[in-house]
C-alpha cells in the first residue's frame, strides 16, 4: 500500500472534522507581525471568513484532525472506531506548513486542529499541543489557533495548550446526560464539566508570563462548546436549558448547534437523517435572544416544548404575550423597544438615537428596520396606531412569510 | 456653474479644501460641478485644477465653521464609493449642517441614509477585500514573494493596506488592483497606478491542495446556497481559485445527501457493545462507605437528587482524616463548584481569616458541606446560589453522616441553617441557639453559628462588626470544646 499524498489525506481529515460547527476567528486579543519575524494579526474585533462554502458556512480557519484514528464509538462521530471510513494521520510538520503555506496566501485566518483519541488523552493532547508550539516558537506565527481540549488530559497539557491557542473547546455533543453514556459510552460527562471548569478557573486567573508570539493570557478568546441538535430526543427547552447552564457555569463565548448530519458510514445506533436546518436556526435565534435581549428561557419555550419553526422565537414570544403590545416608538426605553419583533439592537439603537430630534413616524421606522410589515402591528408611532390588529386573532396569517432556509435547495 | 476638479477619484483632502473655500463664499450645492482631473494632467504633473487650494488655509478667519468628526469621518468613507455623485452628495449634507446641525444623527434622512448606505458599502467592500485577497507565490523568486490581482467594488486599497502590511510584515507582497497597487518589502510600501490582471502569476501550486480543503469541509446534506451568495457575492467569484468548485459541488450534494441517509448501517463494534455492558454495571452508589476515598469516590456518581446534573462535579470535604473538629457549611459555591474543594470562594476565604483569628489550625479540622453538589439558577454569564430544599438536604446526609462517622469528630460546627438541618435533624434558628453546646447521639456536640457568606452580606457596618467577633468567639470556643 504506498502513502496516501498530501492532498488525500487533507481530503480525509478535513471531511472527518467537518461535523464541528465552530469556524469563529474572533474576540481574541490584537497582535500584528510588525515587531516578529513571522506572519499572522488578530484582532479583538469579529474575525474574518475568508470564503462561504455551498452550505452557506463561513470558513475561516484551517479545520482539520491531526488523524482521524479514534478509539472511541460516539454514535454520531464520522471517526468512531466502528466505522468504515478510510484513515489518515498528519505529521505535524504536515501541519504546520499547510497552517502557513494557506495563511501567506490568504485563505485563512489560523488553524483549528482537533484528533481522534489515540494511545489515550495525554498522547493526543501532546500532539495538538506540540502543533501549536511549533507555530507558535518556531515560526512566531501570530494568527489564530483554536485547539481542541481532550478532557481526560492532564492539567498540565492543557494549560500549555491554553498558552499557545486564543480560543479552547470541548464539545458537550449530547444535550441529555443520559445520551451521552448510551451514545457514547467511552465519554463522561462529568469529566467534561469538570475541564470546563478548569478552563474558566484558568482563563479567569490567566496571568501567564506573556511571549511576544503567544497571545500573553490563557486562551484570551475563551471557550466554545457544541451541541448536537436531533441525536437524542431532547426538546429544545431542554437544549436551551442546557445552554444557559453552560453560558452561567463556565463563561462559554459560545455554545454552537449542530444539527445532526448524516455521515458516510452511520452508525444503526442512530440512523442517519436530513440534518435539521431550521430547527438549528430557531436554536441560534432564541440562544441570541437569551444572551442579548436578556429573556428568560420561559418566554421562549414552554418546559420541555419545541420552538416554533414558521415563526421567529422572537415573534412567537410577541404573539404569545400580546398584552405588552402595542409599544410606543416614542417613548418607550430601549428594553422594550428590543422586545418588538423584526427590530434589531442596530436598528433600536437608531431609533433612540433619532428621536432625540424629531418625532418618529412610521417612515422613520421603515428606514430603521428590515420589514416594516412585522413591526407595525406591534409599534405606536407618530400618525400609527395599530388599533384592534395587535390583537387580531388572524395576526399570525397576516404577516410576511419566512422562507424556510430548507428550500433554498433548488 | 462652478467646476471643481479634484486630484483623484479618493481625493478626500482635495474635496475638502474646496468645500470649505465654497461653503465660505456661500455657492449653493446646485451650482457646483464636481469632477475628477483626467490622468493624462496628473502625469504631466500640473497642479490639480481649481481644488489646488491647500487645505489650511482660511482657517480662523470671519465665517469659519466646524464640523462633527462624525461627519468628517463619513466623507472620508464615502469618497472611496465608486458612485459619481459622492462629492457632490458630501457637499449637500455640509450645506445643510449649517441650519440642521444635528443632520447627520438623523439617519432617517434621505441624503444622510443614502450617504451612510454609500459608507457602509465601502466598508463592506474593505472587508471583503481583508477576506477575498488571494496570494500567488512568484514562482523562482527568493526571497519568498507573493502577488495578488484583486478587484474591490469600490476604491478601499489604500484603507486596507495597514491590515496587510500588519499581517504579512516580514514577506515582499503586492496587490494590484484597476484603480492602484500596493507594493510592500518588508520596509516600506509603495503605492502605485492601477494594474493589469497579466502582472500577477496566474497559478500556484499550493492552489489545488486549498481547493481540496473547500470541497471537503463542505457538508452536502446542508445546502445553503443563498447563505454563501449573500456573503460571498458571485461579482468576487473570477478572482477566488475555489470558487470554481461550486457548480459541481451543488449539481452533486442531493445525490451524495440521500446515498448517506439510505446506506444501510454498519455492526456496531464488539467493543461498543462491552462498554455499554460495563456502562450498565456502574450503577448509583449503594453501599456503605468504609473509607473517605470511598465517600470522594461517592459523591461523583451519586444520583440520590437532581442537583448533580447542573453541578460540575461533586465536592467533598476535605482536612485532617481523624479531625476533632468537623465544619459543616451549606454548599458548594461557584468557585468550589469548578475547583472541586471545599471553602475556597470569597466565602472561604473570610472563614480562613476568622480561623487564624480565632487560633484555629484549618489542616487540623475537617471542613466539609451538608449538601455536595453545587445548586444555583443560570443568570446570563453568572449563575446564583440558590438555597437547598429540605428533600435535598436529607439525601444527601448520607455523605455527611458516613463522613461523621469516620471522621469522628468530637465537635460539630454547623455553619447557617442549612448545615444546622443537616447536622441535627431538625431546624434551628441560629441566633437563639449559637454559643452553646448541643449533644448530639453519637457522643460528639454541636455547635451552630453563621455561615461566612452572612458576615459578607450584613449591610450595616457595626453590625458587621459585632457579628465577625461573635463568630470568631464561636470558633474559638469550638476549638476549646473539642481540645
Ligand atoms: S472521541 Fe468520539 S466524537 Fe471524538 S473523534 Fe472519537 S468517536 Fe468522534
Ligand atoms: S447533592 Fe448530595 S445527594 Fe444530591 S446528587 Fe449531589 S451528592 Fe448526591
Amino acid at each position: 500500500m504506498t502513502a496516501p499524498t498530501l492532498r488525500r489525506k487533507l481530503e480525509i481529515l478535513a471531511d472527518a472534522a467537518k461535523y464541528d460547527a465552530s469556524c469563529a476567528s474572533s474576540g481574541s486579543v490584537k497582535r500584528t507581525s510588525l515587531d516578529g519575524n513571522g506572519v499572522g494579526s488578530t484582532d479583538s474585533g469579529m474575525g474574518i471568513c475568508h470564503a462561504y462554502a455551498p452550505d452557506g458556512r463561513c470558513i475561516s480557519l484551517l479545520k482539520i484532525l491531526l488523524t482521524n484514528f479514534c478509539v472511541y464509538d460516539c454514535a454520531y462521530c464520522i471517526n468512531r472506531v466502528s466505522s468504515n471510513v478510510p484513515r489518515a494521520r498528519f505529521s505535524v510538520q504536515e501541519v504546520v506548513d499547510l497552517t502557513l503555506g494557506f495563511y501567506k496566501r490568504n485563505y485563512i485566518e489560523g488553524l483549528f486542529l482537533s484528533s481522534g483519541i489515540i494511545r489515550g488523552a495525554d498522547y493526543t493532547m501532546e500532539a495538538l499541543v506540540r502543533v501549536a508550539r511549533t507555530l507558535r516558537l518556531e515560526h512566531d506565527f501570530r494568527g489564530y489557533i483554536h485547539l481542541k481540549l481532550i478532557p481526560e488530559a492532564s492539567p498540565e497539557l492543557v494549560a500549555e495548550a491554553g498558552l499557545y491557542a486564543d480560543r479552547v473547546s470541548i464539545n458537550i455533543e449530547l444535550p441529555r446526560e443520559e445520551s451521552l453514556s448510551s451514545l457514547a459510552p467511552e465519554k463522561d460527562s462529568r469529566t467534561i464539566r469538570k475541564a470546563m471548569g478548569g478552563v474558566r478557573l484558568a482563563i479567569e486567573s490567566g496571568a501567564e508570563p506573556a511571549r511576544k508570539a503567544r497571545p500573553r493570557r490563557f486562551a484570551p478568546a475563551g471557550q466554545s462548546t457544541q451541541l448536537i441538535v436531533g441525536a437524542d430526543a431532547a426538546s429544545d427547552a431542554e437544549i436551551l436549558d442546557r445552554s444557559a447552564g453552560l453560558y452561567g457555569s463556565y463563561g462559554l463565548k459560545r455554545v454552537y448547534y449542530s444539527g445532526f448530519s448524516p455521515i458516510p458510514d452511520g452508525s444503526s445506533r442512530l440512523p442517519p437523517a436530513r440534518p435539521p436546518l431550521m430547527r438549528e436556526h430557531r436554536l441560534y435565534q432564541a440562544d441570541w435572544l437569551m444572551r442579548v435581549y436578556g429573556f428568560g428561557r420561559g418566554e421562549i419555550a414552554l418546559d420541555g416544548g419545541m420552538l416554533d419553526l414558521d415563526i421567529d422565537p422572537k415573534l412567537a414570544a410577541a404573539l404569545r404575550d400580546r398584552g405588552d403590545f402595542p409599544v410606543d416608538v416614542n417613548r418607550a426605553d430601549r428594553e422594550r423597544l428590543l422586545r418588538v419583533p423584526g427590530l434589531g439592537v442596530t436598528g433600536v439603537d437608531r431609533l433612540i438615537s433619532v428621536r432625540r430630534y424629531k418625532r418618529l413616524t412610521l417612515e422613520d421606522v421603515k428606514r430603521a428596520c428590515r420589514s416594516l410589515a412585522k413591526v407595525r402591528p406591534f409599534i405606536v408611532a407618530d400618525g400609527w396606531s395599530p388599533g384592534a390588529l395587535t390583537d387580531s386573532a388572524g395576526l399570525r396569517g397576516l404577516l410576511p412569510k419566512e422562507r424556510p432556509r430548507q428550500l433554498e435547495l433548488f | 456653474m462652478q467646476v471643481v476638479r479634484l486630484a483623484s477619484e479618493t481625493d478626500f483632502d482635495g474635496w475638502r479644501a474646496a468645500a470649505r473655500r465654497l461653503r465660505k463664499t456661500a455657492t449653493p450645492p446646485e451650482t457646483v460641478f464636481w469632477t475628477v482631473a483626467p490622468d493624462e494632467v496628473l502625469m504631466d504633473g500640473t497642479p490639480t485644477g481649481t481644488a489646488g487650494e491647500p487645505a489650511d488655509k482660511g482657517r480662523g478667519q470671519s465665517g469659519d465653521f466646524r464640523v462633527s468628526r462624525e461627519f468628517v469621518e463619513l466623507a472620508r468613507s464615502v469618497v472611496l464609493h465608486r458612485s459619481p455623485e459622492r462629492f457632490g452628495l458630501l457637499y449637500r449634507l455640509l450645506w445643510r449642517l449649517e441650519a440642521e446641525p444635528d443632520l447627520i444623527r438623523i439617519v432617517t434622512d434621505p441624503e444622510v441614509a443614502r450617504a451612510m448606505d454609500m459608507a457602509k458599502a465601502v466598508s463592506r467592500a474593505a472587508h471583503k477585500m481583508k477576506a477575498f485577497v488571494r496570494f500567488r507565490r512568484l514562482e523562482g523568486v527568493e526571497p519568498e514573494s507573493y502577488a495578488a490581482w484583486f478587484e474591490p467594488p469600490h476604491r478601499v486599497l489604500e484603507r486596507v493596506a495597514p491590515f496587510f502590511i500588519e499581517r504579512f510584515a516580514n514577506m515582499r507582497f503586492s496587490i494590484l488592483t484597476p484603480d492602484a497597487t500596493l507594493r510592500w518589502d518588508t520596509e516600506t510600501a509603495v503605492f502605485g497606478p492601477g494594474a493589469d490582471p497579466s502582472a500577477a502569476p496566474d497559478d500556484d501550486a499550493l492552489e489545488d491542495i486549498w481547493k481540496a480543503y473547500y470541497a471537503s469541509t463542505f457538508n452536502p446534506a446542508r445546502l445553503k446556497v443563498a447563505a454563501m451568495t449573500r456573503e460571498m457575492p458571485k461579482a468576487y467569484w473570477r478572482n477566488l481559485p475555489e470558487a470554481s468548485l461550486i457548480p459541481g459541488l451543488i449539481a452533486s450534494a442531493s445525490a451524495r445527501t440521500t446515498q448517506m441517509v439510505e446506506q444501510a448501517p454498519t455492526q456496531p463494534s464488539i467493543r461498543a457493545r462491552k462498554a455499554a455492558a460495563r456502562l450498565a454495571r456502574d450503577g448509583s452508589y449503594d453501599d456503605v462507605p468504609q473509607t473517605l476515598d470511598e465517600v470522594v469516590a461517592g459523591i461523583q456518581i451519586c444520583r440520590r437528587c437532581e442537583l448533580w446534573r447542573e453541578a460540575t462535579q461533586g465536592v467533598p470535604g476535605e482536612g485532617a482524616a481523624q479531625a476533632r473538629l468537623m465544619f459543616v457549611g451549606e454548599q458548594p459555591g461557584d468557585q468550589e463548584d469548578l475547583a472541586g474543594r471545599p471553602f475556597v470562594g470569597p466565602a472561604g476565604q473570610l472563614f480562613d481569616r476568622a480561623l487564624a483569628k480565632a487560633g484555629v489550625p484549618r489542616e487540623q479540622t475537617y471542613v466539609t458541606n451538608a449538601v455536595k453538589h453545587f445548586k444555583h439558577e443560570p443568570r446570563g454569564k453568572r449563575r446564583m446560589h440558590s438555597t437547598p430544599d429540605a428533600g435535598e438536604v436529607r439525601a444527601c446526609r448520607w455523605w455527611l453522616d458516613s463522613e461523621r462517622r469516620l471522621v469522628r469528630p468530637r465537635v460539630v460546627v454547623a455553619l447557617g441553617a442549612t448545615a444546622a438541618l443537616a447536622v441535627l435533624g431538625k431546624p434551628t434558628p441560629i441566633a437563639a441557639n449559637r454559643g452553646r453546646a448541643i449533644p448530639l447521639p453519637d457522643q460528639a456536640q454541636a455547635l451552630v453559628t453563621w455561615h461566612p457568606s452572612y458576615l459578607l452580606r450584613v449591610p450595616d457596618e457595626a453590625a458587621k462588626a459585632k457579628a465577625w467577633e461573635a463568630f470568631v468567639a464561636d470558633l474559638g470556643m469550638a476549638w476549646g470544646l473539642a481540645g
